[in-house]
């Protein structure tokens, strides 16, 4: 039982955690820049799928150089140019006291509490026209979060790719959200009706295309109310007054031509 | 030799973790939907327990019998958090799909069963085989039970059709319930019975 004396005791837990934490750290250090450029990476890509730029086996970095990043306040819908756009955490301003704010009970359709003043947004431009403008947009699900980017034309009206890139839903059910048939759908649909009012709505069950509405109107997700009523309500939530609607109504007008 | 084969295979049907000892249940239920999730468990498992049987065997003489507990959790969590970085350096998207699960490794009881019931008493090749042998026989199972998830509940297997469901256009109606995590207890359940019928000596005495 020499074991069991205090000093052997303290000895052996001080060696052990001392192996421990510099394995563990040493670990934590090397590995972190491959997995920042993970994270970069996976993020590059989910825009350009959203955008549908995406080519298989190219370079995302070489395909990503066409898209422009700007950061919007998203309370007077101007660009802010201050701030450089490559380097803004959308997260973490969220959460900071100077750089979020909190969202009232009566507003936060989208059920996240705070969000960001100013939100990135992507732009591509072709021939100096404004081409695909990509909004990230988020909001609660059944269980989790859930992270889109949704792409729109240069009209900042007719969807051009939807992606939800970051989820915890049923898989099979809820998890549907990133089936690409699901949001193929999408793609054509027009958000906001001919008085510029937001219309775009998720049904439960299928459209009906023969009505005139269909053009706002996508299929639920068999078997997931509750999280099509999540990406609804994350939709109704970031393209109002409150979200991305200043910005949104700035590009209309200044007809798509050089944000 | 005869001893290393029974160190290895025995936990694989004879003395299966899952369907004998009704260890390791949790995350069976959570990371079975589909088959990839399922490989990256796998082979995470069978990082965490071999090495964790392997260190915790080495030191076995000089843990303390009264921190031996302690001891063992400190030496499974660094290198639980060492998969998990790995994971995220070189598999990205499985990571992300797994998310709290590899954490949850930690907490799972084939490996801290494995480590107090057999590390602490054998040398450190055989603990290594033990744990080993315990993951496999831990993967087994968690590849049935995925198997027939995958299969029924989304008509595919890692990800490519097999039996198109209905909503890609094809003629299989998908099983939602299977895609829930109740469904793995029944699959499991289903196990149990098939391996105690085939091996009598399992099934437990009634009194």
């Amino acid at each position: 039982m020499a074991n069991d004396t205090v000093k052997r005791t303290l000895t052996v837990a001080f060696l052990l955690c001392i192996v421990c934490s510099v394995l563990v750290s040493t670990a934590a250090v090397k590995l972190k820049p491959l997995q920042e450029k993970n994270k970069a990476l996976s993020t590059k890509r989910n825009i350009l799928q959203a955008a549908g730029l995406f080519e298989e086996g190219k370079d995302v970095d070489q395909l990503f150089s066409k898209i422009q990043m700007k950061v919007v306040d998203l309370a007077s819908g101007e660009f802010d140019e201050s701030v450089d756009a490559g380097k803004y955490d959308q997260k973490a301003a969220a959460k900071d006291p100077v750089m979020g704010l909190s969202i009232p009970d009566d507003q936060d359709i989208a059920k996240i509490g705070r969000r960001a003043k100013k939100v990135p947004v992507y732009l591509v431009h072709e021939g100096g026209n404004l081409e695909t403008i990509i909004l990230p947009i988020y909001g609660k699900g059944l269980w989790s979060t859930m992270y889109a980017f949704l792409a729109l034309e240069g009209d900042a009206n007719t969807v051009k790719g939807y992606t939800f890139y970051d989820h915890g839903e049923t898989p099979g059910l809820g998890g549907e959200v990133d089936n690409p048939l699901w949001k193929r759908q999408w793609v054509g649909k027009k958000l906001f009706d001919k008085d510029w009012k937001l219309a775009v709505q998720i049904l439960k069950g299928r459209v009906n295309p023969q009505k005139p509405e269909a053009i706002h109107q996508a299929d639920g997700l068999s078997g997931a109310t509750l999280t099509s009523v999540g990406v609804n309500n994350l939709m109704q939530y970031w393209l109002s007054e409150n979200g991305f609607g200043k910005f949104l109504v700035r590009i209309r007008n200044s007809g798509g031509g050089n944000g | 030799m005869a001893k290393i084969t029974k160190v290895l295979f025995d936990p694989i049907f004879k003395e299966n973790p899952i369907a004998l000892q009704i260890l390791g249940i949790c995350s069976a239920l959570a990371v079975t939907s589909k088959m990839d999730t399922v490989i990256a468990m796998t082979l995470a498992l069978i990082f965490v327990t071999s090495l964790s049987n392997l260190s915790v065997s080495l030191i076995r003489n000089y843990i303390p019998t009264n921190i031996r507990i302690i001891a063992q959790m400190t030496i499974i969590a660094s290198l639980v958090i060492i998969v998990d970085q790995l994971l995220k350096a070189y598999a990205f998207s499985i990571s992300k799909q797994l998310s709290v699960y590899v954490g949850l490794i930690i907490t799972n009881c084939i490996v801290m069963g494995r480590a107090e019931a057999y590390a602490m008493k054998n040398g450190p090749w055989m603990s290594f085989l033990d744990g080993l042998g315990n993951a496999l026989g831990y993967g087994l199972i968690l590849f049935i039970v995925g198997f027939f998830r995958e299969l029924f509940g989304s008509g595919k297997l890692l990800g490519f059709n097999i039996l198109t469901p209905i909503t890609e256009g094809g003629w299989y109606p998908t099983n939602g319930l299977l895609l829930l995590p109740p469904s793995a207890f029944f699959l499991i359940g289903f196990i149990i019975w098939a391996l105690r019928t085939w091996k009598k000596d399992q099934i437990e005495e009634e009194n």
